[in-house]
């Protein structure tokens, strides 16, 4: 296993290399100036030129992207194109909102879910099931910024219970920190709760028509421990993949929230970035979310081994 | 915030209260300290006003940078930074002398080598500015406080453009950032405006902070646009990015914030006739919006098939899909703006009504053969999306073979620089706004530079609109001056170098604890009390 | 233990459905045969429902041109926002097109969107997913590409593929399969990973299957139910994340109507004529409705170990 987990890192470089090489083409090859933002509307072409000459984007691809590769090998991600200001910076200041948000979320997610995936399946075929499968569903009907705005509107503007807007961080103080998130996590648990607990009801239905969990029942174990020790364990593959690809695709979950609940997180720098090409921005979160999926993935492929014994590698 | 807290205790969150209360007092702000928290149209991420002419740069630049002249409501100059001033008798020698107490932000007092260094800066890139350094023989320093111009010949436009109002105003810097070359951003960011800079608080695309600048000696006059006192009254000013307008407008409604510098008009209903909030429209003069042709490459480079673009284009039916509200736009042929001293309304039944039947038949005499008109459509800015689906639906009613192409502001942007025909990824129209405060005269408004190949993307070619330019700017008479504009109108018009839409009006809204809130073309914040 | 299709061949063989891997051999040899128990399940109230409530939407989607009252391109600023009324069922939206118009068209583009991406994924996805999940070599190389294709932010590419050749359908469609494909080759490979140790697996091998026939006939029908899940997942994601991109502002060209870009286009007026997400909105919640439902009905249906199940 330890073997297996340290070849899974070495793999990390070429996974990082072809994503570095595949994203650079792709900005490079996408129409677009950021010399256009820095130098206004009414620029002349001349006037564009120079910009772009002291951003370093008149240099031919290659060049270009060796230059970007030797600053990445000093621990350097450079700078903004359009405000000079560090990337690192920039991303080390914006991943505590996301950070906080995306985790809120599969916490949320995982406590509601995995009940109401279990007693479905307990229940499966009658009304109990219809019904939370049914609600659930609703979860991913409505796009999140629907599901978000129904929630300020109805917690902060009706009840006023809860901001609108806005983020502050845990220094600030736990209440304020966490009164600005929970609409937010709501919002975008929505979707999680309703996918892991249709994955968790399926799984278990899967498993629960084994023989091993007929001998379970006629040798007298009660049924939630049937359900939970037995049926929960051996469905957990599937589960854990799903949640694992859930975990992931937060990252392109939290724009939408992070636009609407006006938290200054890296969802919405990304938008920002990719609407302005800023390419230096760009390339350096791309980089992170690779670093964050191999990460997760890694994670969730060990979490196969240590749920199913019959899982090798 | 004491009282929100009671109800939310009432819940399950009892153990907290107490926990939570203590939090938030130690949090509160330092008793007496008044900030003023705007979210503004865009978020700030170029600080450098002279490299770019976005309007949120412009705006950040009149916070913290000064200049030596101002312009009032009546579009009449006065000094700001210059105390006494004076012109030679064959008005070629300007002499300005700064007036007492102005000092940059670090503390160094502001003299004439930085004044000199500053509009040397400016004028590299502002339209302005480059056609004054033509006429201008000398800037020279006499002393700490004094420096002259001298010009080879008479033209207002030393005044005009020491004072214009946007895009690129002439901001006064220390001469160490002015002598930055006008192709590189700047990276101090010192002044001797009535806001300092607050470099540590400044995220980009974020937040931008600023702090009343103590040392700041206001004029005694009152202020009106950027002319007369800019007294500030509050702490601090904050700008927050708030990308979701209906969050905006409802963080305003709930006190979190204090002013949107932009409403969507669409959101106006949620916001009028709120008791603790105020809707107005600030810059009265506001905007107007046009399209572009491409000169350069088919149908468009044939003068009747663009005659018969502008019969069928209909500004009623654009303003109505982008504005909504009439009290808020009004139909306008003048491409110097209705409202401002050169308005002309030469061209208004070409251009404000729709006339499928005339465009028809200009099509037809200019045998048209349903070659495709590329209109560029940006998703992405609010105030340019709706134009091009208004325009592509009139143009297909006249019987043109029209492709409406969808992209982002920035493609857009590098596609507009293209000169290729349509077949191989050009364009045909593109549409865009400005404010009218910076489209009043031939220099300021850069829609109408008629030279050809150098000009803005659509390329038109009209040298006589490029020699009467010239002439503007020696005529210093205003009936001479008049003449010239008119004339232009005319020629812009007939040869289609801009299309006018019609201009509107974007309402602010701000908490009704503000008061002094001025009117002005650019967003500024002195004058303006925040009530406890 | 996951269920192989070499046991007892059963009665149901004989209808229709036989050559639906690993349909037409339930363990039992009682059992009724696949299209009798979904016939079974129609009975029931919900299921009938979302049945019912599915076929309409696609004949919705076919009859648009039949059903709908004004062009749905047609701007009309003229008669903007305006509420219900008899001209406009629906009302207006903010260029004054006709809002029931719109959400009729709009369901063969939505439903076209949450099909496609869903059967191209699934379909690129099972197959490289098998590969990865069977050939030990295969599956290093294999998951690291798919980390990496992961990584790259479904913004980027919707916005990258939308000024290279302009926003349209296609684009809009290949911007949400592509990040969907590695979520669907993960799962599947997860499946086989399991499978894989089987003793019937090894049997099968034993017995000189060859690899293909190993695969598809035999190990395949394990990852139909979990995939049936994904499938409907994917389907309404689809039909979100097109709405998504519209809100950020690289999705569908705005003359092409769709529920997710109605939703987005009318979210400014959400306090204020809500109708205009409304509408779309409920049409969307019916269809993903039905769709998990059916989806759900189909996974139990087509697990043979279900007609043990009293």
């Amino acid at each position: 296993m330890l073997s297996y987990i340290a070849r899974r890192l070495l793999a990390t470089i070429p996974v990082i290399i072809m994503v570095a090489v595949v994203v650079f083409a792709i900005l490079r090859l996408t129409p677009g100036d950021p010399a256009a933002i820095l130098a206004g509307d009414d620029a002349t072409s001349a006037q564009l030129a120079q910009i772009r000459q002291s951003m370093g984007l008149d240099q031919p691809i290659y060049l270009q992207f060796i230059h970007w590769v030797g600053q990445l090998l000093h621990g350097d991600l450079g700078v903004s194109l359009l405000s000079g200001t560090s990337v690192a910076g920039m991303i080390a200041h914006r991943m505590g909102p996301s950070f906080a948000l995306a985790v809120g979320t599969i916490i949320v997610t995982l406590i509601i879910a995995l009940p109401l995936g279990i007693i479905a399946a307990w229940k499966q075929g009658k009304l109990l099931d219809r019904a939370i499968m049914s609600f659930s569903v609703f979860g991913f009907s409505v796009p999140t910024f629907v599901v978000a705005y129904l929630l300020i509107y109805l917690f902060s503007i009706g009840l006023d219970w809860l901001p609108v807007q806005g983020y502050k961080p845990l220094s600030a103080g736990f209440w304020p920190f966490a009164e600005r998130l929970i609409l937010p996590v709501l919002a975008l648990s929505a979707i999680y709760i309703a996918l892991i607990a249709r994955i968790t009801r399926s799984s278990i239905i899967e498993v629960m028509g084994e023989d091993f969990i007929r001998t379970a029942r006629a040798k007298g174990v009660k049924e939630n421990v049937v359900l939970i020790h037995h049926a929960l364990r051996n469905a957990a593959v599937p589960i854990i993949t799903i949640i694992g690809i859930g975990v992931a695709s937060l990252i392109s979950g939290v724009v939408v929230t992070e636009t609407v609940f006006n938290l200054p997180g890296l969802g919405r720098l990304v938008v920002e970035a990719v609407l302005a090409r800023d390419y230096p921005v760009i390339q350096g979160l791309i980089l992170l979310f690779s670093l964050i999926y191999i990460l997760i993935n890694l994670v969730v492929d060990v979490l196969y081994a240590v749920f199913d014994p019959r899982i090798r590698y | 915030m004491l009282f929100k807290f009671k109800r939310l205790c009432a819940g399950p969150i009892l153990a907290f209260s107490a926990a939570c209360a203590s939090a938030l007092l130690l949090a509160s702000a330092p008793a007496g300290a008044q900030t003023v928290t705007a979210v503004m149209q865009s978020g700030l991420r170029v600080t450098d006003p002279i490299l770019t002419t976005a309007y949120i740069t412009r705006n950040h630049g009149y916070m913290i940078y000064d200049t030596l002249f101002g312009m009032d409501s009546h579009f009449k100059i006065h000094p700001q930074m210059v105390g006494k001033w004076s012109v030679s008798d064959d008005k070629k020698t300007y002499t300005f002398t700064l007036r007492d107490g102005l000092k940059w932000h670090d503390g160094a007092p502001v003299t004439s080598a930085d004044c000199i260094a500053s509009i040397k800066r400016w004028a590299q890139k502002d339209t302005t500015g480059q056609v004054l350094m033509t006429i201008v023989a000398d800037m020279k320093a006499v002393d700490d406080k004094t420096f002259q111009v001298i010009l080879k010949k008479p033209t207002s436009l030393l005044l005009e453009g020491l004072a214009k109002v946007s895009s690129r105003p002439a901001f006064m810097m220390p001469k160490r950032i002015a002598d930055t070359p006008a192709s590189q951003p700047i990276k101090e960011f010192i002044g001797s405006g009535p806001f300092k800079f607050v470099a540590s608080e400044y995220k980009p695309g974020l937040r931008v902070v600023y702090e009343k600048n103590k040392d700041y000696v206001p004029r005694s006059e009152p202020a009106s646009w950027t002319a007369g006192g800019k007294v500030v009254h509050v702490d601090k000013v904050e700008w927050v990015t708030m990308p979701d307008q209906i969050t905006a407008a409802n963080a305003l409604l709930n006190g979190e914030i204090d002013y949107i510098e932009q409403v969507p008009f669409d959101l106006l209903p949620m916001l009028k006739g709120r008791d603790n909030v105020k809707v107005e429209v600030l810059d009265k003069l506001g905007n107007w919006t046009y399209y572009r042709f491409n000169h350069l490459q088919a149908p468009f480079d044939n003068k009747l098939v663009r005659q018969a673009a502008m019969y069928a284009i209909g500004q009623e039916d654009v303003l109505k899909a982008m504005v909504g509200n009439p009290e808020y736009y009004k139909t306008c042929a003048a491409v110097f703006g209705c409202g401002t001293p050169f308005a002309s309304s030469y061209g208004k039944d070409e251009v404000i009504q729709s006339n499928i039947k005339k465009a028809k038949e200009l099509l037809k005499k200019a045998h048209y053969d349903g070659a495709p008109v590329v209109i560029m459509h940006p998703t992405d800015i609010a105030l340019a999306s709706v134009q091009p689906v208004v325009i592509a639906s009139a143009l297909r009613k006249a019987g043109f073979n029209v492709k409406l192409k969808t992209m982002d502001w920035q493609t857009l942007v590098s596609l507009r620089d293209s000169q290729k025909p349509v077949s191989e990824g050009g364009w045909s129209i593109f549409c865009s706004y400005s404010i009218l405060a910076a489209s009043g005269d031939p220099f300021n408004n850069t829609t109408i530079a008629s030279n050809g190949k150098k000009a803005w993307a659509g390329w038109p070619d009209v040298p006589e609109i490029e020699s009467l330019r010239r002439k503007f700017a020696f005529a210093t008479d205003m009936a001479e001056r008049k003449a010239i504009t008119a004339r232009i109108q005319k020629l812009a018009i007939d040869e289609g170098v801009i299309g006018p839409l019609g201009q509107f009006v974007v309402p602010a809204a701000y908490s009704t604890k503000l008061s002094g809130v001025l009117s002005s073309p650019v967003t500024v914040f002195w004058n303006m009390k925040k009530a406890k | 233990m996951p269920v192989s299709a070499n046991s007892e061949p059963a009665i149901g063989a004989s209808e229709g459905l036989a050559d639906l891997p690993g349909a037409g051999t339930p363990v039992s040899s009682s059992g009724p045969g696949v299209w009798a128990r979904f016939r079974e399940t129609l009975k029931s109230g919900p299921v009938l429902f979302a049945f019912v409530i599915l076929v309409a939407i696609v004949l919705i989607a076919i009859l648009a041109p039949v059903l709908g009252t004004v062009d749905p391109v047609a701007i009309n600023p003229a008669e903007r926002l305006r509420h219900v009324s008899a001209a406009h069922w629906f009302g207006t939206d903010a260029f004054g097109r006709d809002t029931y118009s719109r959400v009729i068209y709009g369901a063969r583009v939505s439903l076209l969107v949450g099909a496609g991406a869903t059967v191209m994924s699934i379909a690129v996805g099972l197959l490289i997913g098998v590969i990865a999940g069977y050939f030990r070599m295969a599956d290093a190389v294999i998951m690291r590409v798919m980390d990496g294709i992961m990584a790259i932010p479904n913004i980027l590419l919707a916005i990258a593929l939308v000024s290279l050749t302009g926003a349209s359908l296609v684009t809009v469609l290949v911007a949400i399969t592509i990040p969907e494909i590695p979520r669907v080759v993960r799962l599947v490979r997860s499946v086989i990973l399991t499978v894989r140790t089987e003793p019937y697996v090894e049997a099968a091998v034993t017995l000189g299957t060859r690899v293909p026939r190993l695969l598809f006939r035999h190990m395949v029908p394990n990852t139909i139910p979990p995939l049936i899940v994904q499938g409907t997942y994917i389907f309404a994601a689809a039909i979100l994340i097109e709405a998504t991109l519209s809100f950020l502002g690289a999705g569908l060209p705005p003359e092409i109507p769709s529920w997710g870009n109605m939703m987005s286009e009318g979210r400014m007026y959400f306090q204020l004529l809500p109708g205009l997400i409304l509408f779309p909105g409920i049409f969307l919640a019916l269809t993903l409705l039905s769709v998990n439902v059916l989806g759900d009905v189909l996974r139990d249906v087509l697990d043979p170990r279900m007609a043990r199940r009293p």
